[in-house]
């Protein structure tokens, strides 16, 4: 199968229109910029819709609108944007309507800058808007990933009537590399028993989060936490490597385990057993494969771009078996490869 | 010949059905129904013509209107 | 004798839980019947608001969503642009459209998406207990304005209608009022009219109806019905404000 070189942003695109994307809304923040521009040409092109709209808050109620009504719907953004979209994500969860929703995270707190980051894993996987809920989260490390990721997250949106973010970043967003274009451009989608297609033949249909009848909203949220310990059991994804023999354990998402990977094989030339797991989905968090590989004469490493968020998470895995140690930059700083080895180095001692 | 049957029940008594009423043949009862309200009833139903304007105002929706 | 009026096919035999006198329930049924008389029921989907009428999905007999507060412009967008066989409609009232969904409502209106919005003025926020909506009247007393709507303290009453009117994508524009039974007749018009055009994909189309808000307004519905008449239409004066559908 051929290759193109493209940036991980178009990437992104393709896999969404291999998916057969409906509708993309979207709104300009760098550095996620390519993703409207390139919609804006291609789905038109096919004859599909794209909606540039007045802010990141009305893109994602378009989604809601769309996918409503069962049509695969997506909308992306960066970190600033993606706050903004936060009232929708919690709406979709709450009403169960399906939604894609990406988030090519650049610094902040506020406005930040247009580096990428990593700083709103806290966001993405803690809930983000308001309610007892969860997103699923993906974190591509790669263009390729990022055609993927783009691809799956609608059967697995759909799948649980529940909004999918792919957490990617402004680095992985604009880097170019090689992506194969592995999957099966989508054309046929079953009916869906939920969506408003017009009430012809059947009783109307209504979708709402609003639940007032004296326990509805209690019996809804035990509902909703069912769905998600299913999600738990069935969508945990990760890559291990070389953690068998791993004294030392590096976890890091996204652009963070590229450069780690780097530092651990060097550590490994050194003769220091040096592994990584690296969760695929941010949610739900791989806690087990984590907890398996802590205990004595193990240590953790966290490699985040950001002040420390995900290690939390890591904390909670290993649950007091095994150190764990933190190591990132924010605000667009990006972590290298030496810095990684050099802690890698130190916690050997 | 018309005359007008109102839904007892769902009627909230909000009095712009005898308000609308241009040959005022329409008032409270004297009965409260179960939600707590004098509905309105058709007091006088060889004055109405069935003109309809008491279904127009009505928020409820329940008057029926036969001619 | 033949029953010649009687409730709505695309309104559901529910109770109304709308306050004794309030004007939604006779807006519902214009828009029901509207939808009946044009036989779309079974394409329409509608985009209730937050605020009195989200619990529009209890009464309307044809598809329903929830938007957030003020998105149903937005909302109603994503679902027409997807499904343009479909009748789409989103129903908002003052603080929904013309406060915290302003930028949707004029956006949506920019473009021209071909949909229907029917907007409710009722000059008060209804669902929380009446505080000012941006179309509360000069001088008028609210739950937030207990002095009275003061321009120099909270601007003046935000008159969409004619704001919308200005945007070239914007194709019909109606104001009408349900205080009375003529009104009422007149308003149905506007409101079919309104649905009629997005069937013969005419563009968008906007009625603002006058309402009368009783209990928060702190008025019998006697009073209410009276003081739309004598002030709230002194604001807002009733009328076509545009019509680019000829």
């Amino acid at each position: 199968m051929s290759k193109h070189l493209i940036k991980g942003n178009i990437a992104l695109c393709e896999g969404a229109i291999t998916a057969g994307l409906s509708a993309y809304f979207g709104y300009p923040i760098t550095p996620q910029n390519e993703v409207p521009a390139y919609m804006s040409n291609k789905m038109v092109k096919m004859g599909r819709v794209f909606i540039q709209a007045e802010s990141e808050l009305s893109a994602a109620n378009m989604v809601m609108g769309a996918y409503a009504t069962g049509k695969r719907a997506m909308t992306s953004s960066s970190s600033p944007g993606i706050s903004l979209k936060q009232e929708a994500i919690s709406y979709l969860a709450g009403m169960e309507v399906p939604g894609v929703i990406v988030n090519v995270q650049r610094g902040g707190p506020g406005l930040g800058n247009i580096s990428g980051s990593q700083s709103d894993y806290f966001q993405a996987t803690k809930g983000g808007g308001h309610g007892d809920y969860h997103t699923i989260v993906f974190a591509p490390n790669s263009a390729q990933e990022m055609y993927e990721m783009a691809y799956d997250s609608f059967d697995i949106a759909e799948k649980y009537r529940t909004p999918v973010m792919i957490l990617s970043d402004g680095i992985i967003g604009q880097m170019m590399e090689p992506v194969e274009f592995n999957r099966q451009e989508k054309k046929e989608f079953e009916k869906k028993s939920w969506a408003l297609d017009g009430c012809a033949g059947r009783e109307p249909r209504s979708l709402q989060s609003l639940l007032m009848k004296d326990g509805a909203l209690e019996q809804h949220n035990i509902d909703l936490q069912k769905k998600y310990e299913e999600i738990k059991k069935n969508e945990v994804k990760y890559d291990i490597y070389e953690a068998e023999d791993a004294e030392i354990i590096i976890v890091a998402y996204g652009i963070s385990s590229r450069i780690a990977k780097n530092a651990l094989k060097l550590a490994r030339q050194q003769g220091i057993k040096a592994g990584m797991i690296r969760p695929k989905t941010l949610w739900p968090f791989p806690y087990e494969i984590i907890n398996k590989h802590a205990g004595q004469g193990v240590k953790f490493l966290t490699v985040e771009l950001s002040m420390g968020q995900m290690v939390e998470d890591v904390k909670l895995a290993v649950n007091g078996k095994s150190p764990v140690e933190f190591i990132g930059r924010a605000g667009g700083g990006v972590i290298t490869v030496q810095a990684v080895l050099n802690k890698i180095t130190e916690l050997k001692k | 010949m018309a005359k007008i049957t109102v839904n007892n029940d769902r009627c909230k008594g909000c009095g712009l059905c005898i308000n609308a009423c241009p040959k005022k043949c329409i008032s409270f009862s004297q009965n409260l129904n179960k939600i707590g309200y004098h509905y309105a009833v058709l007091e006088n139903e060889k004055n109405c013509i069935g003109c309809g304007f008491c279904y127009q105002v009505c928020p409820d929706v329940c008057i029926e209107v036969y001619k | 004798m033949e029953k010649i009026l009687s409730r709505p096919k695309a309104l559901k035999d529910n109770p109304l839980s709308y306050c004794p006198g309030c004007g939604h329930g006779i807006i519902h049924r214009l828009i029901a019947e509207s939808i009946d008389e044009l036989g779309i029921r079974e394409k329409t989907i509608a985009v209730a608001p937050v605020g009195c009428a989200v619990f529009a999905y209890d009464y309307f007999n044809f598809d329903t969503t929830e938007a957030p507060h003020g998105r149903p412009p937005a909302v109603a967008t994503g679902i027409k642009r997807t499904n343009p066989d479909k009748i789409v409609f989103t129903y908002q009232g003052d603080g929904d459209l013309a406060a915290i969904g302003t930028a949707e409502t004029i956006h949506c209106a920019n473009r021209g998406e071909n949909i229907t919005v029917i907007f409710v003025n009722n000059a008060n926020y209804g669902m929380t207990g009446g505080q000012m909506a941006p179309t509360t009247l000069i001088g008028q007393v609210t739950e937030t304005t207990p002095f009275g709507r003061d321009p120099l303290r909270e601007g003046y009453p935000i008159k969409v209608s004619e704001l919308l009117a200005n945007l070239q994508g914007t194709k019909y524009i109606e104001r009408v009022t349900v205080f009375n039974a003529p009104h009422i007749i007149k308003a149905k018009k506007a409101i079919k009219k309104a649905f009629q055009n997005q069937v013969e994909g005419k563009g968008y189309s906007f009625i603002e109806v006058i309402s009368h808000c009783p209990v928060d307004w702190g008025k019998t519905p006697l009073e209410s019905v009276k003081w739309v008449e004598d002030v709230f239409l002194k604001t807002f004066p009733l009328g076509v404000i545009k019509d680019e559908t000829k």
